[in-house]
């Protein structure tokens, strides 16, 4: 029995004071439930996949050495409305000769492939729909639904263009799975589960515990899966089946108004969907630094509240930071060509992630868990992660620093404008 | 032959080692995805160069604009002698003036003095072919209005007599005369400094830096 079904259970004990096993209306009150869940879900896609179209705009903006939206609202927080707003109220378009069945259903199964991840995907300590014990396999099975899709958009468009970008697409989104799924199946192996709960449960708060600086193999397997995870989620550089200098626009051109706008929702929502899925398995999920899973389930009232929320604002944290960067990819690396796009899914990324499995395999043999080794390696692991990331904000700032006095003397301004400062 | 000497002779005869490339290839898009990520990372501490015309600029535009920029043209007809040598000049014929000699007073005078900004091409032929420095263009470049009849910026309200050049007047501050004609002009976005009304912008006006 899943936890929703469970605090339906405890409602219908509280609400009615009846045993909820033997009372016949048991099964409507559970439905509603899973509505308010379904909808509490839908509440949060709508909430990030709006404004986060905005922030990547800000971001590009930015990259670009422009402003981006701010007209809109304060800052322009409020473009995503606008946008959708305006998709709204477009004409509905259907070309002429197109398999109008089909290419109405299209936007749908993305969608849908896309928002049946929501189920499981956890949102803090006890937030989430259902306890699937197969969780990591169902997240990869519902995404293939978005393959076929996109596939649907692309055959009934009747336009080559559309396609091409459909078929271009099915056989990225198949490809990229490979890799993807061996890096999660690293995490099984370790783990020795598939449920999302589980998985965040067999790690820890701060970082040496997490699985990512577990080993040298599974550092890489979260780069790995995260390269994979971005091509399954057409974001530049593997936005080929959209590619607009290629394509026109890909599968989706001959779509218009809402119809057009719900592939991209799809697209921005698959932003978190990626992100929480790598923070789950290997970023610690929503496990709160110092404090353990058992306290946090056997905490009452308020305690349980706070805790509840607590873990939220860390699992949120760490995937919009992922988001972040996934944003930022977008706007540093060009378009790969479509054989580049194929020989980094099947010569680099299928071997590697297979060569990473047999590797965190072999420690899984000689390094058990909890041995002095293991906790040497993970230290040793988080210190190069601390290190890298020294190095990264190292660069950034020396790559500041070069332009900043040129850019003095030609221009008459100071080059500092930091992020908070909003143009 | 086993595959290692195999593998190794590959190397050792020209230089391109399949594996080597294998591995050079990976190090290369690691470190080249590393440092594109600090480099569009640095900019977010940058100054962005969108200048956000209209509300959000220290300055007005006009002020940025170099001196000899021509915008839209203006007349100052107390120093015009009513040559009428710009609407000659002009290629399009966007400028019509209009001088004839008063029956009464036996002077000359100038009845229309009319700029097409609609038609005009901001060639800058008539103020060069000005000698009294009475049409020059101005800095101002907002010349959007609501009908095309708006454009027609007439300069003569009633008939004014031609001026002598030893006599004539010093030269109005530059764009003080287009904010008396422009309709609308004052209705426009706004910026510090900019007289309050157009019969502001005529009594205190600015001294004009005048360099020629």
């Amino acid at each position: 029995m899943n936890a929703l079904a469970n605090l339906a259970d405890q409602f219908i004990q509280w609400a009615f004071a009846v045993n909820p096993a033997v009372w016949p209306y048991t099964w409507i009150v559970q439905f509603l439930f899973i509505l308010a869940a379904g909808a509490a879900a839908m509440g949060f896609v709508a909430a990030f996949a709006g404004p986060v179209t905005w922030v990547e705009r800000r971001v590009a903006g930015r990259i670009q050495s422009r402003v981006g939206p701010n007209r809109v609202g304060p800052q322009g927080i409020l473009q995503w409305l606008a946008d959708g707003m305006k998709c709204y109220l477009k004409e509905d378009l259907i070309p002429e000769g197109a398999d109008s069945i089909l290419f109405r259903m299209a936007p749908y199964f993305v969608f849908a492939g896309m928002f049946g991840t929501y189920a499981v995907l956890p949102f803090g300590a006890h937030l989430v729909a259902t306890e699937l014990n197969v969780g990591l396999l169902y997240l990869l099975a519902i995404t293939s639904l978005v393959v076929v899709g996109l596939l649907m958009a692309g055959w009934s468009s009747n336009s080559k263009w559309a396609l091409f970008g459909g078929v271009r697409s099915a056989a990225q989104l198949i490809s990229y799975e490979i890799p993807s799924a061996f890096s999660l199946m690293a995490v099984i192996l370790v783990t020795g589960t598939m449920s999302m709960q589980g998985i965040v449960l067999a790690q820890g708060g701060w970082p040496w515990e997490w699985f990512i600086f577990k080993n040298p193999f599974l550092f890489a397997t979260f780069f790995l899966y995260f390269t994979a995870a971005i091509a399954e989620g057409n974001r530049t550089p593997f936005d080929l089946p959209e590619a607009e200098s290629e394509l026109v626009a890909g599968y989706n051109i001959e779509y218009s108004g809402m119809r057009f706008l719900f592939f991209f929702f799809a697209e921005w929502a698959n932003l978190w969907i990626m992100s929480a899925i790598a923070t789950v398995c290997f970023l610690g999920g929503w496990q709160i630094p110092g404090v353990s899973p058992e306290y946090i389930a056997n905490a009452t009232g308020w305690t349980w509240v706070g805790l509840q929320a607590l873990t939220f604002v860390i699992i949120a944290a760490k995937a919009s930071t992922l988001v972040f960067l996934v944003i930022q990819l977008r706007w540093t690396l060009p378009r790969l060509r479509i054989d580049q796009l194929m020989i980094t899914c099947w010569k680099y990324l299928v071997p590697l992630s297979f060569a990473m499995l047999v590797g965190v395999l072999l420690l899984m043999v000689f390094v058990p868990d909890g041995s002095i080794l293991d906790w040497i390696m993970r230290i040793l692991m988080t210190l190069v992660g601390a290190a890298i990331a020294l190095t990264y904000l190292k660069r950034i700032r020396y790559t500041y620093m070069v332009d900043r006095d040129n850019y003095k003397k030609m221009s008459g301004k100071e080059l500092w404008f930091p992020p908070y400062r909003l143009p | 032959m086993n595959d290692m000497t195999e593998a190794k002779m590959i190397c050792a005869t020209d230089g391109n080692c399949p594996v080597r490339n294998y591995f050079t290839n990976i190090r290369k898009a690691v470190v080249s995805i590393f440092e594109g990520l600090t480099v569009t990372s640095s900019w977010f501490f940058r100054r962005p160069a969108t200048i956000q015309y209209p509300d959000k600029i220290e300055k007005p535009v006009q002020e940025m604009l170099p001196e000899n920029y021509r915008g839209i043209l203006e007349v100052d007809v107390a120093r015009c002698s009513g040559c009428a040598l710009c609407s000659k000049t002009c290629p399009i014929g966007a400028l019509a003036v209009n001088v004839e000699k008063n029956a009464e007073t036996g002077e000359r005078e100038i009845l229309q003095f009319d700029i097409d900004i609609g038609k005009c091409m901001y060639c800058g032929l008539c103020s060069e072919a000005c000698k009294f420095d009475a049409i020059r263009h101005t800095p101002d470049f907002e010349a959007v209005s609501c009908s095309a009849s708006d454009l027609v910026l007439h300069f003569v309200k009633e008939p004014v007599p031609v001026a002598k050049p030893k006599t004539a007047p010093p030269r109005r501050p530059l764009g003080t005369i287009l904010a008396t004609v422009v309709p609308g002009c004052y209705d426009r976005v706004r910026w510090p400094g900019m007289p309050e009304t157009p019969e502001a912008a005529k009594s205190d006006a600015p001294a004009e830096k005048e360099t020629s």
